[in-house]
């Protein structure tokens, strides 16, 4: 494997080699992640003109830029909901269980590729891909599996799935339906970002504007039949974790939310039916103040845009909503261990910013995925921060500092300019077509990774503070078993079903995608007669068509 | 033939959709002088294997990070020696253990580069492995 170019110890400079410095790397180093220059002290006169009662509202006041409520984690801590999932349903239904002992508050679901990209674990496509990232999902089966003893009506899940994501959420209420909970009181999310995977994280299953039919389908429904179901998380997460900056995270985010608002309003919905639904996924970065800035104007812009833009009445449509997951990308392979205090580090800029639901990265998870050591020390975090630091006692404490409301300002005002860039080129769909945010996003990855390799930027362990030792952790290994087992799961499924009634669902199922008709409850008769996650994807991509992008960097 | 620019194909095989480093390294080959091909996702081993006998590329590059590389890696190098290709470096990298990487060093499989590599580690590695290839044996 791969080494640093510098194997020897650094000893730190003295006064007179620090000011031979190349001036270039003093630059740097007093520049945010995202290439903002830094003053060395900001003082009133960088918020002069900041009105209190119009930029920032009291903490649950409009515009929301201090948090969303007024008692914020004195009423509620924030959710702390490891994202968990690998080989087959069973055993991730037993982390499930672990993490739940040992104090998380919610429920979030790792699907593996073949489950996320649409195919079955028994698909040629999925071969050797099986259980390695997430959770192997087939079948309404394997999610009873995932869910057993696991009372719906107790927990709240959040399921990162995107293209398949009305195929897992019929799974999720036809697990309900054979748990006897009312389909009405499910809590939950689907992350159901269509828009930001033709972006960044890139498990679309058909083309864009039929995935956004399905987008706009799940909102439907939800608000008839899951009044409590979050319908989309609109993630910069993956934007950020694929190469962008901080502003082009919040700005594209931001961008795509209000494309599901406008999409949501042309196809007749009003916007306060559907807009309190919607949540947000964020990024918490290593750039400590600039993440709390960002999500400080994230707020406030949303805010703004829903009430004075979009009409929207219902404070619940103004206020955003988000949970907040630490970067894996900033996660080193070489000397984990740090990694714990980077996460720890990232997860109080996510709690200083006001965010509801929390992940905390692993240690190992530059390695592999999370042993069940390491993905405790990280809920740890999580709780230690909750409890014993006090920053859960005072709402968004940093607000009045004149370096985090000059940044927030500073963050709004580049998002503003990227929005009128984006409405220039003919709106989000069209930016992605014209590859505008791949191109963006791989360029901001591209120059970050040319300040490492040339050291401007330091990362500890790695171009600087380098080991040269390599201490082997235990880390979490995927059998290869679990993939030939599933395969048995699913041809005993197919040979024990009723065949004619899987036949006959699918059939509805394409005739609903063909008239326009809800998919949903078509999903939801397919999943209850076990017909498979990708017979079902398989009939909607006949209708729909699949998608490959034009590859570039 | 042997003056020629080195040509690579970046790869990205099976599922996995991570493709920023798969970017990055083909724009820092880019830069380092080297023509790259760049796949683009979610490509089968067979679409590889073609894509790198038709470009007549000297190298590819695989980027997993799925922690499918063991069953990507060798079909992929199979497919090449089966072909008549096997003068390709086959190279990559991702998400994979030490151990499975001495399993595919073993199977003919070259040096493979993780998190914390640098675009001139991989960019000088492939430029004296095909030059000392090409100074091997024939480059037809």
């Amino acid at each position: 494997m791969s080494r640093s170019p510098t194997d020897k110890p650094t000893r730190s400079l003295t006064p007179a080699e620090s000011e031979q410095e190349d001036p270039r790397d003093a630059e740097i180093r007093f520049q945010s992640l995202s290439g903002n220059v830094l003053k060395p002290y900001y003082t009133g006169k960088d918020i002069e003109g900041l009105d209190e009662a119009h930029d920032l509202g009291e903490p649950g006041e409009y515009p929301y830029t201090r948090g969303i409520h007024h008692t914020m984690y004195r009423g509620r801590t924030w959710t702390m909901r490891q994202f968990a999932g690998f080989g087959s349903a069973r055993e991730t239904n037993e982390r499930f269980h672990y993490l739940l002992e040992h104090g998380q508050t919610g429920l979030s679901v790792a699907f593996d590729f073949p489950t996320i990209t649409g195919y079955d674990s028994d698909d040629p496509m999925s071969e050797g891909e099986v259980g390695r990232c997430g959770v192997a999902i087939a079948s309404l089966a394997d999610m009873e599996t995932l869910f057993d003893g696991i009372p719906l009506d107790q927990v709240s899940t959040s399921m990162t799935i995107n293209g398949p994501a009305a195929v897992l959420l019929a799974f999720y209420v036809a697990v309900a339906k054979k748990q006897g909970v009312p389909v009405n009181e499910l809590r939950g999310t689907t992350q159901n970002d269509v828009l930001k995977e033709y972006q960044a994280q890139k498990s679309w299953c058909f083309p864009p504007h039929p995935s956004m039919r399905v987008v706009t389908d799940i909102i439907r429904y939800c608000s008839e039949q899951v009044p409590l179901w979050n319908t989309i998380s609109i993630s910069g997460y993956h934007i950020r974790e694929a190469g962008s900056t901080a502003v082009q995270e919040l700005a594209f985010t931001l961008a795509n939310g209000f494309a599901y608002v406008e999409h949501g309003m042309r196809a007749g919905l009003d916007v306060d039916s559907f807009a309190p639904r919607l949540s947000f996924f964020f990024n918490a970065h290593l750039d400590f103040f600039e993440e709390i800035a960002k999500y400080r104007a994230a707020r406030r812009i949303w805010a703004r845009r829903m009430r004075e833009h979009y009409g929207a009445k219902d404070p619940r449509s103004w206020l955003m909503r988000f949970h907040t997951q630490t970067a894996g990308v900033s996660l080193t392979a070489q000397q984990p261990e740090n990694n714990i205090v980077r996460t720890a580090c990232e997860a109080l800029a996510a709690v200083l910013g006001g965010t509801q639901s929390l992940h905390t990265n692993s240690m190992d998870e530059t390695l592999a995925l999370p042993t069940e050591k390491s993905v405790k020390i990280a809920l740890r975090t999580q709780q230690i921060l909750a409890h014993e630091i006090g920053v859960a006692n005072v709402a968004d404490p940093l607000a009045g500092s004149y370096y985090v409301e000059a940044l927030t300002n500073q963050m709004e005002a580049e998002a503003e300019a990227i929005f009128r860039k984006i409405e220039a080129l003919g709106g989000v769909i069209q930016g992605i077509e014209n590859g505008y945010f791949q191109r963006e996003i791989a360029a901001s990855a591209y120059r970050h990774q040319k300040e490492m390799d040339t050291k401007r930027r330091i990362v500890v362990g790695v171009n600087r503070f380098v080991d040269g030792r390599r201490e082997p952790i235990d880390t979490l290994r995927i059998d290869p078993q679990v993939e030939v087992e599933q395969r048995e799961r699913l041809a005993h499924l197919r040979a024990s079903r009723d065949d004619s009634e899987v036949r006959k669902s699918l059939a509805a199922l394409a005739e609903a995608a063909r008239n326009g008709e809800n998919i949903m409850p078509r999903l939801i008769e397919g999943a209850l007669a076990y017909a498979t996650l990708g017979e079902m994807i398989g009939t909607l991509k006949q209708e729909f068509g699949e998608y490959r992008e034009p590859p570039m960097f | 033939m042997t003056q020629d620019r080195i040509r690579v194909l970046v790869a990205k095989p099976g599922l996995d959709g991570h493709d920023r480093g798969a970017k990055v390294v083909a724009a820092g080959l880019r830069d380092a002088g080297l023509e790259v091909i760049y796949t683009g996702l979610h490509q089968t081993a067979e679409m590889v294997v073609a894509a790198a006998i038709q470009e007549d590329v000297d190298a590819i590059g695989l980027s997993i990070l799925s922690g499918a590389h063991m069953t990507l890696f060798p079909k992929i190098k199979k497919l090449l020696d089966e072909q008549g290709a096997d003068r390709i470096l086959l190279t990559g990298g991702g998400i994979i253990p030490d151990d499975d990487h001495e399993k595919l060093t073993r199977l003919g499989v070259g040096k493979l580069f993780g998190p914390g590599a640098s675009i001139q580690e991989i960019a000088d590695y492939i430029k004296a492995e095909v030059a000392a290839r090409r100074s091997q044996g024939s480059s037809v």
